[in-house]
């Protein structure tokens, strides 16, 4: 029977001839990242080989990524601290994909593993990260594991008991309208199968709208595939992969594609036609909480945030920068943004885009996860509502739990910021 | 054998059991003050002693979505509670086996506060309501670890098989 690529990619990893969905696997891992957790990955790497009077060794540094993200720069002593610790380790076992709080080489983890050139298709790639997935963007199985499985990567180079995920195969096709993109279709795609539709599940996204999509793009629904549950998202690499790869990661090397295989058998099969979708929201406390713009406009906001590792990208700041270009922030909202990498920031400032949101009356922060995760700054004041291009909004996710948070792309976030309401921006636009 | 201490809906999220300000807190040792923090109440009683060894949280499907912190695991640990719900999302229920927090999967599972639930390998026994649910069993390889006391002392076994030219297939 033919394998889906998925297979494929653990049965080479694994040196098996074959697999399929359900079997138990022990790949070797080509590439392992932690951010900040890195602290907590130590403490349990260093306990593996307490009492076996065995020096502790990583199998390949080579192979290890640390990326400084979550509270850069450190929000308190105690962060400051772990980040200081992580620092000893990595120059003491010399890993080399560092990368540390710089405004050249800095940003977030699922942001600087790609334009580095650290992922490549076909690849397995563990990361102390549930949005780890983004990286099934570049046609390689990646998913998040806990810290103590790290610790044990770190250790074995292999992840221990991987159960090979069955496929759910996602064919999108017709063309984006204006102000429509991959967040608006991972949303819907989210509110159509619920958070836990494809639990312990890879969703395999195909069809022309999938191959005519950048790479960009394509991490934005990799990226929220674990808000369905899944345990990685993946586009399999073809052309537009080696091109990023290419021209925006500076990989010279030629990157073997895996495919699928004819007959290869998935759990479900879901088609989506893209040239009628409209903007998408999810609602205050879910991510499958799903409806569109136009059903929750008027809704008042107090924070509108653009950033984070699903929607920081050049593309979304150019949208964003086009629709407040000219233009003014309403009054009583504040609008932050967060390029997702220093080399995001840069282009963005070339291109006056900066420029753009700093004379709407927005404030550009630093490059990280900012307000993502509520615990270093942006974060809400009681019972107030955000309007977030992040990928969370549970309840307490950007810091109180009596605030609210609704998700949306890039596009909705900048038109709504000249409101002070959740606007749709097809509306009165095209 | 424990009385349900907390019922829990559906989609549970990391967030929820241990809020993202309190990353920065990494030690099994200190993650447990912060556990449902967001609960004052729950957080409270937990610190304080007032939920007894045994308890259980009884959730609905998808317990411990979203962020794979293990501070999530770690904090439940601090305090012997047993986690029954309908599903668990992957991430939390592998760390869950990794730290060895007593988790079991029953679908279908109903209690409410205060009931008496028994839980054995096969089923959960509410006694209050003399309802019977199956539990499903963990795959084989997850069970290993389990046995093993962890995945720690597990990797570290595997560690020094290797060294002594043991193959694990
Ligand atoms: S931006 Fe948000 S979701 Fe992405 S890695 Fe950072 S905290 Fe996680």
């Amino acid at each position: 029977m033919g394998m889906t690529v998925v297979e494929k990619i653990l049965a080479r990893a694994s040196g098996r001839g074959a697999v399929k969905a359900g079997d138990v696997v022990e790949p070797a891992v080509d590439l392992a990242m932690s951010h900040e957790n890195a602290a907590l990955v130590i403490n349990q790497f260093l306990e593996i080989y307490s009492g076996t009077g065995r020096e502790p060794a990583i199998w390949d540094p080579s192979k290890v990524a640390i990326i400084f993200d979550h509270r850069v720069p450190a929000e308190s002593a105690k962060t400051a601290g772990n980040q200081k610790k992580i620092r000893e380790f990595v120059s003491r076992y010399a890993i080399s994909k560092f990368h540390d709080i710089r405004g050249d080489t800095g940003g977030i983890c699922h942001q600087i593993l790609p334009e580095s050139g650290y992922v490549r298709p076909g690849a397995v790639v563990v990361g102390t990260d549930s949005h780890t997935t983004s990286h099934g963007a570049l046609g390689a199985f990646a998913f998040g594991i806990g810290a103590t499985e790290m610790a044990s990567v770190w250790a074995l180079g292999t992840a221990l008991n991987v159960e090979v995920p069955g496929t759910i195969l996602v064919e999108v096709e017709g063309e984006f309208g204006p102000y429509v993109g991959p967040k608006d279709l991972i949303l819907h795609l989210i509110g159509l199968i619920s958070a836990q539709g494809a639990n312990f599940k890879v969703i395999e996204f195909h069809g022309r709208t999938i191959r005519a999509m950048s790479t960009s793009g394509r991490l934005v629904l990799c990226n929220m595939s674990v808000e369905a549950g899944a345990t990685a998202g993946i586009v399999p690499a073809d052309e537009e992969t080696d091109r990023y790869l290419r021209d925006e990661a500076g990989v010279e090397s030629v990157q073997e594609h895996v495919t699928a295989d004819p007959g290869a058998s998935y759990s479900r099969v879901i088609s989506i036609d893209v040239s009628s979708l409209v903007p998408q929201v999810a609602c205050p406390h879910a991510v499958d909480n799903v409806r569109s713009v136009r059903e929750v406009a008027g809704t008042s906001v107090q924070q509108i945030v653009i950033g984070s590792c699903t929607n920081g990208r050049l593309d979304d700041l150019e949208v964003a920068a086009g629709i407040l270009r000219g233009k003014k922030v309403a009054r009583g909202t504040r609008m932050l943004v967060f390029p997702a990498s220093g080399r995001i920031y840069a282009e963005a400032l070339r291109k006056g885009f900066i420029a753009d949101f700093m004379n709407s009356g927005a404030v550009v922060m630093n490059p990280g996860c900012g307000p993502c995760l509520g615990v270093h700054e942006g974060a809400l004041g009681d019972n107030e509502t955000a309007l977030s291009t992040t990928n969370r909004n549970f309840k307490g996710r950007m810091g109180n739990p009596s605030a609210s948070v609704y998700l949306c792309s890039p596009a909705v976030a900048a038109a709504s910021a000249l409101e002070g309401v959740i606007t749709d921006p097809t509306e009165g636009r095209n | 054998m424990g009385n349900v201490v907390l019922k829990l809906a559906d989609d549970v999220s990391t967030d929820v059991i241990y809020p993202g300000r309190y990353m920065a807190t990494v030690l099994p040792t200190e993650t447990p003050q912060f556990a449902f923090a967001d609960n004052a109440a729950l957080n409270a009683a937990l610190r304080g002693g007032q939920v007894p060894p045994g308890s259980v949280i009884v959730a609905g499907k998808n317990f411990g979505c979203g962020s794979s912190r293990e501070q999530a695991v770690s904090a439940l640990k601090g305090y012997d509670l047993t986690i029954v719900a309908e599903s668990f999302a992957r991430i939390f229920l592998q760390n869950a086996i990794n730290l060895g927090l007593h988790i079991v999967t029953a679908p279908g599972v109903r209690a409410s506060v205060g009931d008496d639930l028994t839980v054995s390998g096969e089923n959960v026994l509410n006694g209050t309501t003399r309802l019977s649910y199956a539990v499903e069993r963990l795959p084989q390889a997850r069970q290993a670890i389990i046995d093993a006391g962890g995945l720690i002392a597990y990797t570290r076994k595997r560690l020094l098989d290797t060294a002594a030219g043991v193959t694990h297939t």
